[in-house]
């Protein structure tokens, strides 16, 4: 992976991807090395994203490295009108690698392609947010004990949900189950189903929440978006359809985790955060552990 | 209907190409891509004419005109069924089918508003995909697709 940019989750292959999840495994046993001795590492945040920033920024001082950038465009020479490439292409002058977060979908692949340092995609727009895609594979493997034959059900928003899309692309390599909980508008897109009939793997599609939660081992939940929905009314009927109580967590399977790529709103009732089963917090930190294996493998230094 | 009439319904060219096979309905946006509204040329088109092959076809005739590779390309994304005919004094010197090609570049938009090659100065770059006989084009930057009835080209 030595200097090569991570834009979307099928740049890499399924060894790829184990590789780095080991590599962070020893970062969660030792998060403090001091690895990049100075290095420098530009963080480039065209739309805030306070979340992510801080999870990049943590993982690279905690391994010996400098951050220079900005965290919105409005603190940047995008405002005098300046270009992606001219900005990139200074950037990439003044550091060894670029962290980059971006409105526009496929900003981050264009990137790539005219820096001459490795880009790592922080989001970009609608398209792909590789990094959240790779903590929850690693948070699956912690808490599974493994990535393969699992059964993993996504619910709430599958149509717009980018890190529902990277994961189930990502999962189909590891010959998962998918089972899929949403309303009929948000359904998961065919581009996205496209991937699981290929993999000749299955998936089943539910709009009833509770009768699918003892066959999971894994349950994505995500928020469903008041501005996803055109006529009100209609939002107003689903919002309550998808929303995770502990009392139906009672079926659920012994090894089963919920996780969350957060923010929550109200689709995990505050009831379930102190059940065991309740891992979205910790899946958070396994974000600092995967971005410091990342950069730490991209650098060449593991 | 004989094929004798049917050539002189479309008159023959003496030298040029001919495209044949055109689905029917898309041979005015094969003239639309092709620029031909703005061509110079001798140019003779006819639609929902009778084929064997596909019950209604549409065939256009360009004199003093050979196609090359990114023309033949957009060709095909728009009547993946045509055939093109080369044709000097009279005579057929050489006869294709238009194939699909696998990528192509700077020929079509992409549909998605937010992609970036709508935003910043970046040429267009597709994989072509072919699902239940559909043609699509999946963008090499958003990743999103864009069908066969929302492909606008440059």
């Amino acid at each position: 992976m030595k200097n090569r940019s991570l834009v979307s989750i099928n740049d890499y292959s399924k060894e790829e991807i184990l590789q780095i999840l080991e590599i962070a495994a020893e970062f969660e046993k030792e998060p403090h090395q001091n690895l990049l001795n100075g290095r420098v590492i530009a963080s480039l945040f065209f739309e805030p994203s306070t979340r992510t920033r801080l999870s990049f920024e943590s993982a690279i001082q905690k391994i010996g490295g400098n951050v220079v950038g900005f965290s919105s465009a409005a603190t940047s020479s995008v405002q005098k009108g300046e270009s992606l490439k001219d900005t990139i292409l200074t950037v990439s002058n003044y550091s060894d690698l670029i962290v980059m977060r971006h409105p526009v979908d496929g900003s981050s692949r264009y990137a790539s392609e005219v820096s001459p340092v490795p880009i790592i995609n922080a989001g970009d727009g609608a398209n792909q947010h590789p990094t959240q895609c790779l903590l929850d594979l690693y948070s699956i493997k912690k808490t599974q004990g493994t990535l393969e034959n699992l059964d993993v059900t996504f619910v709430g928003d599958l149509k717009y949900g980018r890190t529902v899309h990277s994961l189930v692309i990502a999962l189909c390599q590891f010959n998962a189950k998918f089972h899929l909980v949403s309303p009929v508008e948000l359904k998961l897109p065919s581009a996205v189903k496209r991937h699981i009939k290929e993999a000749n793997l299955q998936y089943e599609q539910y709009t009833d929440f509770a009768e699918v939660i003892p066959k999971s081992d894994i349950i994505y939940m995500t928020r469903i978006q008041r501005e996803r929905f055109p006529d009100p009314l209609e939002y107003e009927k689903v919002k309550n359809a998808f929303i995770l109580e502990n009392k139906m967590l009672e079926n659920s399977k012994e090894n089963c985790r919920i996780l969350h790529p957060l923010p929550r709103v109200n689709e995990i009732s505050i009831d379930v955060d102190d059940n065991p089963k309740a891992y979205y917090f910790e899946q958070a930190l396994n974000g600092v552990y995967v971005r410091q294996a990342l950069i730490a493998s991209i650098l060449g230094l593991k | 209907m004989s094929n004798k009439r049917k050539e002189l319904i479309v008159s023959a060219i003496s030298n040029g190409t001919v495209i044949d096979h055109i689905p029917a309905g898309k041979v005015f946006q094969v003239i639309r891509i092709l620029d031909l509204e703005i061509s110079d040329k001798e140019i003779y088109f006819g639609t929902n004419l009778e084929s064997k092959k596909y019950g209604r076809k549409g065939i256009i005739k360009i004199s003093q005109k050979f196609f090359q590779p990114h023309e033949t390309d957009k060709i095909a994304l728009v009547a993946p069924t045509a055939t093109l005919i080369e044709i000097k004094d009279f005579e057929v010197v050489r006869k294709n089918n238009v194939s699909i090609p696998e990528r192509v570049e700077k020929i079509a938009k992409c549909f998605n508003p937010n992609c970036v090659t709508n935003k910043e100065n970046v040429p267009t770059k597709f994989k072509v995909l072919q699902t239940e006989g559909q043609i699509k084009l999946s963008c090499h930057y958003c990743e999103k697709t864009t069908s066969q009835n929302n492909m606008v080209f440059f």
